[in-house]
């Protein structure tokens, strides 16, 4: 029982929720980019929210079918043929054996989800089955999907069809403000740059990955060159000598010596890695308690977000 | 004793930094003794409401899940290890581990040029590398590799003006006042002087890194047939 990779794809790999507790070793997180799309697809699938799901990054994935389950993409809007017929995303479809499924180039945000009922069963490592390229682990072989790599998965006939609400769903603009907590090497910004980086339109380079998104704009000063390296938490934004900030995401290294402005809310992490490069970012500052209540409203919308019944097809 | 501060780094993250001494090295054995303590310390505090530690220099980032708790509680629970810290510090902790290197211009690609530039015949450096108890200061950059300090000033030196593609794995190199072994086959600007065939990092292995931040580290250097004879390999 499993899906066949006919095509990965531009970037396809294999998710759960992260590799947690290892730092200390240098392993990083790893992880879903946007946490809300992968979360909402194992809720729609009845799945718990560590399974593993496909994160597959600007589309061209191609897969057949060879079990009876339920298969649910959620994230960019990007085309969704099953057997050639177009299908909706954020929705479960009953998929049986034979059946093909594609998934296109999305035409607004750039990272869907791909799930079947409980994930695909591939064996964790270090807890986690979490692909991290620069480190070779997790997923299949540490690496990207291949063509016709097999993704283990079960089946199962019994789980209710479901979609998110139209009107619940996100929406991927080309724009986006992120909330910042301050850090405390703020300081070392003066107060000048400090508000051109609060009143820049930053855009999203070439150069953003899963690393980090870097962002051009205003150069940001700093009155020190570096620190001492430590630790790095999601969302960090480090400025580097060419003043060009870099908002550090689930693949980042685990420490680092740039000084840093503060800590972008990993919501907005979330929607940030949605833009392509040219989308736009504006940053904001936020207090710690405010981040706290935000993350609290957000997750507990995440749980209990009404989910619609579907009849079956 | 130098005091603990809490700073905010981000939603679900404290830096607990140790101010550092008076000195041109940013951390010392005794910041390097403080964090491990204050890992060990951390993890039983926190308990199921931690989600990360990332130990470096001389700070240790506290990642917790704040779907659990929030920054008040964790700040006041972490604000209270400070005795703990000290108690830990006094009774000295860590360990010493002892890292077989085979040195050789053959598994060490710099080790003439570094010699040479450094006015030293190749056995005084190897002399100077394997006399020191270097410290474990921090591990990043790779999975398991870990940044050792200090190394004597007679042989630091700079990071090649163009990093190599490829570093074998194994190699042992200098940066600087830092030495490290690299874990893995990777790309890399240090200068390369001998090579280790332990294996720092092996997933498959528990635990898979025979170092933690905190530990002390020798070099042995042993001869070619040894190297061989313990799994080396020469690229």
């Amino acid at each position: 029982m499993s899906l066949r990779v006919r095509q990965p794809g531009v970037l396809s790999l294999l998710q759960d929720r992260g590799r947690f507790g290892q730092h200390h070793l240098g392993l990083t997180t790893g992880g879903p980019m946007d946490l809300e799309a992968f979360l909402l697809c194992q809720r729609l699938l009845g799945n718990s929210a560590d399974c593993t799901l496909l994160e597959c990054s600007f589309g061209g994935l191609e897969v057949d079918v060879d079990t009876d389950t339920l298969l649910c993409v959620t994230g960019a809007d990007a085309p969704l043929l099953v057997n050639g017929k177009p299908a909706d995303l954020w929705t479960t479809h009953r998929v049986h054996r034979g059946d093909r499924v594609q998934l296109g180039h999305p035409q607004r945000g750039c990272r869907n989800y791909l799930g079947v009922v409980d994930g695909f069963q591939v064996a964790p490592q270090f807890g986690s089955t979490a692909t991290v390229l620069r480190e070779g682990i997790g997923g299949l072989r540490g690496e990207k999907l291949a063509p016709d790599d097999v993704l283990p998965c079960r089946s199962d006939t019994r789980r209710p069809r479901l979609c998110v609400p139209p009107a619940e769903r996100p929406h991927y603009a080309g724009q986006l403000t992120v909330r910042v907590v301050p850090g405390y090497q703020q300081q070392h910004f003066d107060r000048l740059q400090q508000r051109r980086f609060y009143s820049a339109a930053w855009s999203v380079s070439q150069r953003a990955d899963r690393m980090g998104y870097r962002l051009e704009g205003p150069e940001i000063r700093c009155d020190i060159a570096g620190i001492v390296s430590e630790g790095i938490c999601l969302g960090a934004i480090q400025v580097p000598a060419d003043g060009q900030p870099i908002v550090l995401l689930n693949d980042r290294q685990t420490i680092g010596g740039y000084p840093k402005l503060g800590s972008a809310i990993s919501i907005d992490a979330s929607r940030m890695s949605q833009l392509i490069p040219g989308g736009t970012v504006h940053f904001a500052a936020v207090s710690p308690h405010a981040a706290h209540n935000a993350l609290h409203m957000h997750h507990w919308r995440l749980q209990h977000l009404p989910l619609q019944p579907l009849p079956e097809e | 004793m130098t005091a603990m501060q809490l700073r905010h780094a981000g939603e679900n993250a404290i830096l607990i930094s140790f101010a550092t001494e008076a000195g041109d090295e940013p951390a010392g054995p005794r910041e390097a003794a403080q964090v491990r303590a204050a890992v060990e310390a951390a993890r039983d505090t926190l308990g199921d409401d931690l989600i990360d530690l990332v130990p470096s220099y001389a700070s240790l980032l506290v990642i917790y899940d704040a779907l659990r708790t929030d920054h008040l509680s964790v700040t006041q629970r972490l604000q209270s290890l400070q005795p703990v810290i000290d108690e830990a510090i006094a009774a000295e902790g860590g360990r010493e581990i002892v890292l077989p290197v085979y040195y050789s211009a053959e598994s060490g690609a710099d080790l003439e040029r570094l010699a040479r530039e450094c006015g030293l015949a190749i056995e005084e450096v190897i002399a100077l590398h394997s006399a020191t108890a270097y410290t474990v200061y921090a591990i990043g950059f790779a999975p398991g590799f870990a940044y050792l300090g200090h190394v004597d000033p007679r042989i630091a030196a700079p990071r090649l003006a163009t990093p190599r593609k490829r570093v074998p794995r194994g190699a042992v190199a200098i940066a600087d006042r830092q030495t490290a072994v690299y874990p893995a086959v990777s790309p890399g600007g240090w200068n390369l002087i001998g090579n280790c065939p332990q294996r720092l990092f092996d997933p498959e292995h528990t635990p898979p890194m025979p170092v933690a931040v905190g530990d002390r580290v020798r070099f042995e250097p042993i001869d070619r047939e040894r190297f061989l004879a313990l799994g080396g390999e020469l690229s």
